[in-house]
Parts: structure tokens; sequence; C-alpha cells
């Protein structure tokens, strides 16, 4: 999902800039809110933070032929909030784009927006309307996960489309191309991502490391 | 979740991951961004900005990236291991 540095038209560039501001601004003012109102909340963000931070340097191959790497946003926004994620997201990102020359900084608004905002919203999102459709946790968890991990790809086509679109067919055309690279490679990707996340959201859970209750509903 | 439902699940995640290359499915398995990127490149695009700076070879490109997972990895098992102990010396807390 990374767009490589520069290969995105400027005025493309700027204008993913300016949508993905407010929600890290805002994000790092509701994480600051969290992490006062609760300490506590300190272990399970690093918990969920560390989790994107590993996920998100694992480039794995797929049954497609190619290789990509999965977000581990999904984790976050479920067990911590979609907003704290925006935050984590960002964070990897930069650290990319700046040592790895993974992503960049022309594009870091474009890739904020797909991997640490929308990713984070779609898991929360679908998690909570499986749980309101009676799934149970697990389900709804990978549920939410899957999401992420596909929408982000999804999101990064649909931007690259936006940007290049063909001479013959335009923006449609294009985002078949852009999704058949992304999101085939995805899919196998997306469902070891969601079993992974279940394990874990289990082990946090067992130590009381969730912002809400699961014996409540599950 | 029981531990034999957790590792059931962990074996099906490596499963997914490792069967590209346990049955040798065709393929040169670069990277989706990569491809991407050379879908661009296609349409005649040139980059208008350059990365700041680019590690000097793949060697040092892979100890970033492992760096990170390496980071992340022990963070999550200090969490995860520090609020276990503590519960282990004070169960009657739970």
């Amino acid at each position: 999902m990374h767009i490589m540095e520069g290969f995105l038209p400027v005025e493309h560039a700027v204008a993913w800039s300016l949508v993905s501001a407010p929600f890290v601004v805002a994000g790092a003012r509701r994480l600051k809110r969290q992490l006062t109102d609760n300490p506590q909340a300190r272990l399970t963000l690093g918990a969920v933070g560390a989790f994107a931070f590993v996920l998100s340097a694992l480039k794995l191959p797929s049954v497609a032929g190619s290789s990509s790497h999965p977000t581990g946003v999904g984790l976050g926004a479920m067990a911590f909030g979609p907003q704290a994620m925006t935050v984590i997201g960002t964070i990897v990102l930069v650290f990319q784009a700046l040592l790895l020359a993974h992503g960049g900084i022309t594009t870091l608004g474009a890739n904020v927006f797909s991997m640490a905002i929308v990713g984070p919203w779609l898991a929360w999102g679908t998690f909570m309307l499986g749980r309101r459709l009676g799934l149970g946790l697990a389900p709804a968890v990978f549920a939410g996960a899957f999401a992420a991990n596909m929408g982000t790809y999804l999101v990064t086509s649909a931007q690259l489309a936006l940007a290049f679109p063909e001479a013959e067919g335009g923006v449609t055309a294009a985002f078949a191309k852009f999704a058949g690279i992304f999101a085939v490679t995805q899919v196998p990707l997306a469902v070891a991502e969601a079993l992974l996340t279940v394990v874990v959201i289990g082990a946090l859970a067992a130590r009381g490391l969730l912002n809400f209750r699961v014996e409540a509903k599950a | 979740m029981s531990t034999r439902m957790n590792i059931i699940l962990l074996l099906a995640a490596a499963l997914i991951v490792a069967a590209p290359l346990l049955l040798s499915l065709p393929g040169d398995y670069e990277g989706a961004d990569d491809m991407a990127q050379a879908a661009i490149e296609e349409t005649g695009y040139e980059p208008w900005f350059e990365p700041l700076w680019s590690p000097p070879s793949d060697e040092v490109e892979s100890m970033f990236f492992a760096l990170q997972a390496a980071g992340g990895a022990g963070l999550l098992g200090f969490v995860l291991g520090r609020v276990t102990a503590r519960r282990g010396r004070k169960p009657d807390e739970r």
C-alpha cells in the first residue's frame, strides 16, 4: 500500500495531505486524553502499537506469486480505538519513509489515509457491526482485521487510479489494474493477519488489556 | 480461547503464508508496492521528488526492516509478560 516517494502528482499529494492532517491531529489529541484518563491504557497501547510495527515490517509471499505486507492496524483499532491507530500508523509510515525509502514524505498523506485512517475505522466499524449482529468475539475480530487489511489496499488502488487514469476506460479501468496488483496478492495475507489478530486479541483479553468488556457480550 | 484453538489458528496462518513456498507456485514474488510503481512508470510518469535518504544497499534496508520487527516483537512480549507476571504474583486481584 506504500505509494513511493514522488509517485503522486503534486496536486494529489497536497490534497491527500490536507485530507489526512485533521485526522492525525484529532487522533493525537484523543490519544493524549485516553492516556491521561487511564494510565493503564499505556500497556495496551504499547502492545497494539508494537503489533503494528511487527506486521507492517513483514513482507510475506502470497499464493498469487507476489509479495506484500499486512498493516497490523486492525488489532489496535478494535482493542484501543481507531483514532489512536491513526497516530501509530503515521509513526510507522514516517519511520519507513525516512529510514527505508519505503513510501515517502510527499505521499505520506495518501498513505496515512489508506493505512492509518480507512484501515482502523473499517476494522472498528466492521467489528462493532459484527458484534451488534450477534457475532462472537473471534468472528467479529476476524472480520474487522480482514476488512482493515483489504480496505487499505483498495483505497491505495483507488488513489492511484484517480492519479493515473487509463487512456481508455479512465479511472475505472485504472482501478481494475491497480486492484489487480494489490488486492489479489492481499487476500491470503489478509486472512493470515486476521487469524493472528484473533489470537492476539484473545491474549490481550485474558490479561484485561482490552478497553471494552468482552464478558458483557461474548 | 483455548490454547488448542490458538495453536490451530496460528498454524493456519503460518500455512497460508508458507503455502506458496511449499507448493513452489509460479511467480517471482516481487513486492506489490514495486509492481504498482512499475505500472505507474509504464504510463510515462516521472516522479518529481526523490527520497531524502535511501539505504545504501539491500542489506542495510533489511536491517531496518528487521529492527522494526524486532523492536515491535520485543515490546509486545514485554507488555504481555509484564502483565502476566503481575497477575501471577497477586492472583487475588483477578
